[in-house]
């Protein structure tokens, strides 16, 4: 009796062991194979310039009211505020010991393309590696070539101040399982180069989504209302609906969204509003062809009412 | 130039003055008329940076004038009492930080005179113009003006 309860109990205990080494398989932190950062050589600083303003790292990682070159000291500290509690961003200047000075390429890029920290732990997609990881390892080797040019900040951000069971890495594993998905969000039946690099910009390095796509309640993007806008993720009122559908934003004219890219201008001569602000501030360094190519994007998405 | 430009903001007050849907010189009035005419500048460079319009020294010159001279006498426009009234988009901000507001309209007048000094000479000196402004309008409007829902 006793031995066949044990072997029960042991038949139990094993399917438990599998379904959590399952669980274990599925939710943990997936980092690229090493050898994707082998011999990547001198990273492109001009390109990787670009992907910085169209990545939007300053939106997030300079001090908040940083004006002029400050805009380029990648100190963090910023308070992002979500309904699961605080985010600080962390400092990502070349600082070796406050910032990301002796992160090795590999480093930077399961960071910026899997969401794995440097101690091999899940980052939270407060930070949008969810969008970046629709980057190359040749644009993270460019791209860490351009941060480490920028000055050194010694500032130490504050730990994220979470709610349970929010402050359990551990559990982004689950959360990346259902959410975390490095494909296209639109399939287009024939799309040129332009409307490409339109879709390379808007979905990967410019994150857009990550605003002006709804969340679930776990916070997840609602990917079937791709760009349809909803309640602002950091506080009050609402991120626009930016498809062709949009009432506010679907009767603009290409030439009229790349106009609103590099000034800040609506079409009727009013000034960029919210977080806005900061973002055509960054794309106002991008180059013409690059705001023409997102601007033939935003027209080419399915329209959401 | 003092002289100059108060021959301009006669000029704007006159301009003020002679449209009739006015209810006398309430300040909100006031204020909004001379944001008006800066959107109304602005929408002339914009037609000329877009292509929508031929470049026209003329027009350019005139559009940075009535930006620098307007937004010059914007912050006087902001009395006590004046808080609320006539759908105002007027923050608190403006009272609990004149300070800044000030300097904020001391930046666009700053700009809108280096440009008239170097002054823009084709459509793509009028485009890099509208790339200046923008950022200033829009911070200013960020912390002093309310949100439109």
């Amino acid at each position: 009796m006793a031995l066949r309860w044990g072997r029960v109990l042991g038949a139990g205990a094993a399917v438990v062991a599998v379904g959590v080494a399952a669980a274990w398989f599925l939710t943990k932190p997936n980092p690229m194979p090493a050898e994707t950062w082998n011999g990547r050589g001198e990273p492109d600083l001009a390109r990787g310039e670009m992907l910085f303003w169209a990545g939007g790292c300053t939106g997030c990682h300079a001090a908040g009211g940083a004006t002029g070159e400050e805009v380029k000291v990648m100190s963090g500290g910023l308070a992002l505020t979500s309904p699961f509690g605080t985010f600080y961003v962390p400092n990502i200047s070349p600082d070796p010991q406050a910032g990301i000075g002796e992160w090795t390429l590999a480093e930077f890029g399961n960071a910026m393309l899997r969401g794995v920290g440097r101690e091999g732990e899940h980052l939270y997609p407060s930070f949008p590696y969810t969008s970046y990881a629709r980057m190359s390892p040749e644009d993270i080797n460019d791209l860490f070539g351009y941060l480490k040019t920028l000055p050194a900040s010694g500032n130490v951000a504050p730990p994220h101040e979470l709610s349970f069971p929010f402050n359990m890495r551990i559990a982004l594993g689950g959360w990346k399982f259902l959410f975390f998905d490095d494909g296209p969000r639109v399939e287009f039946a024939s799309a040129d180069e332009k409307l490409q690099r339109g879709q390379f910009l808007v979905e990967g390095p410019g994150h857009c989504g990550e605003c002006h796509t709804p969340r679930n309640a776990l916070g997840g993007l609602q990917t079937a209302q791709w760009l349809a806008g909803g309640p602002n993720p950091e506080g009050e009122g609402r991120i626009p609906n930016i498809t062709p559908g949009s009432r506010s934003v679907g009767s603009w004219s290409e030439s009229d969204l790349v106009s609103y890219f590099q000034t800040g201008f609506t079409p009727d001569y009013d000034s960029v509003g919210g977080s806005m602000v900061e973002v055509q501030k960054n794309l106002a360094h991008l180059p013409q062809a690059d705001l023409e190519a997102i601007a033939a994007y935003l027209k080419a998405v399915p329209a959401q009412e | 130039m003092r002289s100059m430009s108060l021959l301009a903001a006669a000029a704007a007050a006159c301009l003020c003055l002679s449209t009739p849907a006015f209810s006398q010189e309430e300040p909100q009035v006031v204020r909004q008329n001379l944001m008006k005419e800066i959107g109304r500048s602005v929408g002339a460079l914009g037609a000329i940076a877009k292509g929508e319009k031929p470049y026209d020294a003329a027009v350019v010159e005139q559009s940075l004038t009535t930006i620098s001279t307007n937004i010059q006498a914007f912050p006087d426009q902001f009395p006590p009492g004046s808080e609320e009234g006539h759908e105002t988009e007027a923050l608190p901000a403006i009272w609990e930080k004149p300070d800044e507001f000030r300097a904020g309209a001391e930046k666009l007048h700053t700009e809108a005179q280096a440009l008239l000094a170097s002054m823009p000479a084709d459509q793509a000196g009028v485009g890099a113009a509208m790339q200046r402004l923008g950022p200033v309008c829009s911070d200013c409007h960020e912390t002093f003006r309310a949100k439109k829902q």
